[in-house]
C-alpha cells in the first residue's frame, strides 16, 4: 500500500474512532431500548463522508480499503451492534456496486449513482431475502417485469429490510423477467423517488434492535440502466457473498470485544479492590479469552486471504465458496460465545442491563449472527459442494 | 503521595523486614517483595490512585522502591494526596 492510501485509511479510521466513542457509544443503549434506528451515528457518519468512503476518488469517494472499512465496523461494532451493522450493509452494498462497475460500461447509471452516493451521502438498503424461498439468496420469485413504456417494474415481499424506512435507496435481487427461472437473477437499484415501502408486521426482535429491519412489500420502477450488468452468480460470488461475510465477521467481533472489555474491566475491578484474594472470575475470563482469539484469527485471515487472492477466476471456485461460508459459519457462532462467557464471569452484574459491566445486549445481539442467512442454509450449500469439490 | 505509597506496600508487599526503617529509594525486592505480591501492590496503587499503569509500565524497575513507585504515579499525573 502506498504511504497515500495508508495516511487515507488512517485518516478515515481516526474519525471512525471519534464517531464510535463519543456518538455511537452514548446512544447505543437507548438505541437497543427502544429499538430505534441509531440516527446520531449514521447522521455522523455522513458528516464524515463514511458512507462514499469506498468509492473510488475518481467518483468523488475517498478510495479507502476493504481492509480500513473492515476495521470501521469492527470499530463501531464494538459501540454499539446496531450502528455497526448498518455501516456494514451499507457498504456491502457500495462495494458490490463499485466492484462490478466495469461490466456498467463508461459513464452508465451507475457511474452517476456511485457519484451521487458521495456527493449527496445516500444511504443504501438491500432487499435480498423473499417470503417463499426458504432463505436462499440464490433464489427469487419476484420478477423484473417491462412495461409498455420501457421501464420495468417489480413488487417483493420482503420478510426483513433492514433500515428500509431510513434508506435513500434500495439494491433488490430479482428474477430476470416474468419467465426466467428462480435462479436467474439480477440486481437493480432504486432510489427513494422509484419505490414505496408498504410496512407489514413490526419491529421488536430479541437483538440488533436499532436496525429496525420489518418486512414490507416492496414496489418498484425503474429504467432499463438500473439493472447491474454483471452476471448476478458472479456478482454473489465475488463481491455480495464473501464481502457481507467479511464486514458482518468484523462488527459481530467488535460487539464481542467490547464484552470481553467488559469482563476484563469487572475482573480487574475486583482485583483491585482486593489485591492478593483469589478471583474465581479471572478464570473464567481466560475461557473467554481463548474464545475471542479464535474468533480474531478467523475472521483476521479470511480478510487477509480475501485481500491477498482478490482474483476473480479464484473465487469463483468450490473452495473459496467453502472459505467464506465457514468464516460466516465459525464467527456467527463464535462471538454469542465470547459473550455468553463475558456473562459467565460478570454474573448478575453483566446480566443487568444499567451497570458498566452489562453484557445482556451484546450477547443479544450476536445471537442474530447464526440467523442472518441462517447458518442451516448455509450448511445445506457446503454440504452439497462437499460431496464435488476436490480442493478445500 | 510517598506516604500513600508507604501505606500500600506495608499492607501488599509482603516485605521480610519493616517498611519503616527502609528509605524511599530501598529496593523492596531486596526487602523481600516477591513478583506475586508486586501484583498485589499494583492492583492496590491502581485502585487507590484511580489510574491504570500501561503495559510498557509493568516492569521490575517501576516497582523497585517507594521513590520508583510515586516517580511512576507522577508521571501518570497523579496529584499529592
Amino acid at each position: 500500500m502506498t504511504s497515500v492510501a495508508s495516511d487515507r485509511d488512517a485518516a478515515f479510521l481516526a474519525s471512525i474512532a471519534q464517531i464510535a466513542d463519543d456518538v455511537a457509544r452514548a446512544n447505543s443503549d437507548d438505541v437497543d431500548r427502544n429499538a430505534r434506528f441509531p440516527v446520531e451515528t449514521i447522521d455522523a457518519l455522513r458528516e464524515a463522508r463514511v458512507l462514499s468512503a469506498f468509492v473510488p476518488e475518481e467518483l468523488g469517494g475517498d478510495g479507502v480499503s476493504l481492509r480500513a472499512i473492515a476495521s470501521a465496523c469492527f470499530e463501531l461494532g464494538r459501540r454499539c451492534g446496531a450502528s455497526g451493522m448498518v455501516l456494514a450493509m451499507h457498504q456491502i452494498q457500495v462495494v458490490t456496486i463499485v466492484r462490478h462497475l466495469d461490466a456498467q460500461g463508461a459513464d452508465s447509471f451507475f457511474h452517476d449513482y456511485v457519484r451521487s452516493v458521495a456527493s449527496e451521502q445516500r444511504l443504501i438498503a438491500s432487499v435480498t431475502s423473499e417470503v417463499g424461498t426458504g432463505g436462499d439468496m440464490g433464489q427469487s420469485i419476484a420478477a423484473l417485469t417491462p412495461n409498455a413504456d420501457g421501464t420495468a417494474s417489480f413488487e417483493k415481499q420482503a420478510p426483513t429490510v433492514s433500515y428500509g424506512g431510513y434508506a435513500d435507496d434500495l439494491l433488490t435481487t430479482l428474477r430476470s423477467g416474468p419467465d426466467a427461472g428462480p435462479g436467474d437473477q439480477v440486481a437493480v437499484l432504486t432510489r427513494k423517488d422509484q419505490h414505496a415501502l408498504e410496512q407489514n408486521g413490526t419491529w421488536d426482535p430479541l437483538g440488533m434492535r436499532g436496525t429496525c429491519s420489518p418486512g414490507y412489500v416492496v414496489r418498484a420502477t425503474l429504467a432499463p440502466e438500473q439493472v447491474l450488468a454483471a452476471p448476478f452468480t458472479e456478482i454473489m460470488t465475488e463481491s455480495m457473498v464473501p464481502v457481507s461475510h467479511i464486514l458482518w465477521s468484523h462488527l459481530w467481533m467488535g460487539v464481542a470485544t467490547d464484552a470481553f472489555d467488559r469482563a476484563r474491566a469487572f475482573v480487574r475491578a475486583a482485583a483491585r479492590r482486593k489485591p492478593g484474594e483469589p478471583i474465581p472470575a479471572a478464570l473464567a475470563l481466560s475461557h473467554v479469552m481463548r474464545d475471542l482469539s479464535l474468533l480474531r484469527a478467523e475472521v483476521r485471515s479470511a480478510l487477509d486471504e480475501f485481500l491477498a487472492e482478490d482474483d476473480r477466476e479464484r473465487m469463483a471456485t468450490m473452495a473459496f465458496a467453502l472459505r467464506f461460508n465457514n468464516l460466516k459459519l465459525a464467527a456467527s457462532e463464535q462471538a454469542p460465545r465470547v459473550c455468553q462467557g463475558a456473562l459467565n464471569v460478570t454474573g448478575i452484574v453483566g446480566f443487568k442491563n444499567d451497570t458498566p459491566y452489562s453484557v445482556g445486549r451484546h450477547l443479544r445481539d450476536t445471537m442474530s449472527a447464526c440467523l442472518m442467512v441462517a447458518n442451516e442454509r448455509i450448511h445445506q450449500t457446503n454440504a452439497g459442494l462437499l460431496l464435488i469439490a476436490k480442493e478445500v | 503521595v510517598s506516604s500513600a505509597v508507604r501505606e500500600i506496600v506495608q499492607e501488599h508487599g509482603r516485605l521480610a523486614v519493616d517498611l519503616t526503617t527502609l528509605p524511599d529509594d530501598a529496593s523492596l525486592y531486596e526487602a523481600g517483595m516477591t513478583s506475586h505480591a508486586s501484583v498485589n501492590v499494583m492492583l492496590a496503587l491502581e485502585d487507590a490512585f484511580d489510574v491504570e499503569f500501561p503495559d510498557e509500565m509493568l516492569t521490575r524497575g517501576v516497582f523497585e522502591s517507594v521513590a520508583a513507585i510515586t516517580a511512576a504515579l507522577q508521571k501518570l499525573h497523579v496529584q499529592a494526596a
